[in-house]
């Protein structure tokens, strides 16, 4: 056999290699679908009559809740790492704070950011956060989503082109104003795919509320459907909600790659 | 004492460059330059590029830096760290070799946004300075353009535009054609001609050795940092008296005799 293949030509042998593999991952495909249990996938993960029960609850109350949630976590995270990015860029005192605030919640896993602000912040400084542990989520996602974009939204103002803050300033414009009517616009339009992209991380960041805990009305996507689980031990809401997600996500990700083909000045 | 304001009503030459130095680093590019531009005056500075023409532009009204020497725009002593530096440049209008409009503006709004914004005048005051300023460059018809949907020699008249749109004093332009392509270099330049007969005082880098001759009151011939030949535009171009200024412009005159002069002047004459 080895004596067989050797005999061959290189390009010969490759395509040997590649047939054979071909014919290992179909193997492998229809031993799972001889093997697999199909009548009990489709009872526990596609189950008509549970998917019947989280209707249309998993859509006015889950996914309006959690794209609820992403949007004002987004807006206020964004103005934030707008902020942040200035700050960054001006440098001083307060851009080694901007630079710090950065780090450490980029460092740190969201889900104990969210649960920081859920239960330590509370407990450490006796003060409640506005909105219960609704408000205490959308804040631990907006600082996140603040660190994240800062650095974005500092890449978008560093391609803006120098001789733009050149003619600005020889207009006496002061460094201020130079910032917000021509450097940020211009900046903030250069970074459009990279936020977009960020939006989506964020839908799916949404999920980690579920450490703060949620009311009925409350639940996002991903706590309602964990919830349904655990109510009718069947994983169907699981499968329901992923579509649900991926019913946002892949026109968003077909979205950023329409922009970024637009926007790509080779074109 | 030096003032830190910029002084409108003088009489006095508008810029006083004295013993200006500046370096990159370890790379000295001006050595020492000493230059006055009297009221109304028209100044070309010509030279071989890394001569440091426009290093000196853009250290009239700061935007690089001096490292040692003096600059006194409209009065106001450039090189004091204290002095009313956006207050001065409002009066000071640039134009640049790239144009840098403002690509999120129309033409109108380039000409708007630092006269709302720096002088606070009124939607209706800055509207109608700026229109009337497009008109005198000749684009009443692109107001509402996007920069990007303009030409190169229409953008370049836009930023003069933007420029005028502040009532400058004093106009700096660093090479404003050499981006531009040659059929469209003379619609700038009639517009600039026509702001120096109105009296503009102006400070021109510029490789248009006609528009030196034919407009500017003095030429300036800078070469390695220093200036090497001043004196009024005619004579200058017409009968330079320095080897080097004689050298530059042969080349930039006639520039199918470069290798003559560089084979060793074998020409009998």
């Amino acid at each position: 056999m080895v004596a067989l293949l050797s005999s061959l030509k290189p390009t010969a042998r490759q395509r040997v290699g590649r047939l054979s593999s071909y014919l290992v991952g179909i193997i492998f495909i229809v031993l799972v679908i001889v093997v697999a249990d199909w009548p009990t996938i489709a009872k526990q993960f596609a189950n008509p009559e549970v998917a019947a029960k989280m209707w249309p609850g998993i859509v006015t109350i889950a996914l309006r809740n959690t794209l609820l949630y992403t949007i004002a976590s987004f807006i206020l995270g964004s103005l934030l790492g707008i902020l942040l990015a200035v700050l960054k860029v001006a440098g001083g005192p307060l851009g080694w704070f901007a630079i710090g605030f950065i780090e450490l919640f980029r460092g740190i896993p969201a889900l104990l950011t969210i649960f920081a602000f859920a239960f330590v912040v509370p407990i450490a400084f006796n003060v409640q956060v506005p909105g219960g542990a609704v408000g205490a989520g959308i804040l631990g996602l907006t600082v996140v989503t603040g660190a994240y974009t800062a650095e974005i939204i500092r890449s978008g103002i560093e391609a803006v082109s120098p001789g733009q803050r050149e003619a600005a300033r020889s207009l006496g414009m002061t460094s201020g104003q130079t910032m917000f009517w021509i450097i940020l616009p211009q900046g903030l339009r250069i970074v459009i795919p990279p936020m977009t992209n960020e939006f989506v991380m964020l839908l799916k960041d949404s999920s980690l509320l579920f450490i703060a805990g949620a009311t009925v009305q409350s639940k996002e996507l991903t706590t309602f459907a964990r919830d349904s689980l655990s109510q009718t031990a069947n994983a169907t809401p699981l499968m329901m909600a992923a579509l649900l997600y991926l019913l946002v996500t892949l026109p968003l990700t077909w979205l950023v790659g329409r922009l970024e083909k637009r926007l790509d000045p080779k074109r | 004492m030096s003032t830190l304001t910029p002084d409108l009503e003088s009489s006095a030459p508008p810029v006083v460059i004295t013993g200006l130095h500046k370096s990159f680093g370890d790379n000295e590019v001006l050595k020492g330059i000493d230059l006055t531009v009297e009221q109304g005056e028209v100044v070309c500075v010509i030279g071989p590029s890394g001569s440091g023409k426009s290093t000196l532009l853009r250290c009239v009204n700061l935007l690089e830096k001096p490292t040692a020497g003096s600059v006194r725009l409209l009065g106001a002593e450039m090189t004091d760290p204290d002095v009313e530096l956006n207050q001065v440049r409002t009066h000071v209008g640039m134009v640049f070799q790239s144009f840098n409009l403002f690509p999120n503006m129309t033409a109108l709004g380039n000409c708007m946004i630092a006269q709302r914004q720096v002088l606070k005048r009124s939607k209706a005051e800055a509207l109608e300075i700026a229109t009337r300023n497009l008109e005198l460059v000749g684009l009443s018809d692109r107001m509402d353009y996007n920069p990007a949907k303009l030409s190169g020699g229409q953008q370049q008249r836009v930023a003069i535009a933007r420029a005028l749109s502040m009532d400058p004093k004093v106009m700096l332009f660093d090479e404003p054609t050499a981006a531009l392509d040659p059929e469209l270099v003379g619609d700038v330049l009639a517009v600039m001609r026509d702001l120096a007969e109105a009296g503009m005082t102006m400070m021109v880098v510029t490789h248009e050795m006609s528009f030196a001759r034919d407009v500017s009151d003095r030429t300036i011939f800078m070469d390695g940092g220093v200036i090497v030949e001043e004196g009024p535009s005619i004579d200058l171009i017409s009968a330079p008296q320095e080897k080097r200024t004689q050298v530059f412009l042969k080349r930039v005159l006639d520039p199918t005799h470069i290798e003559d002069s560089e084979l060793g002047e074998t020409e009998p004459d």
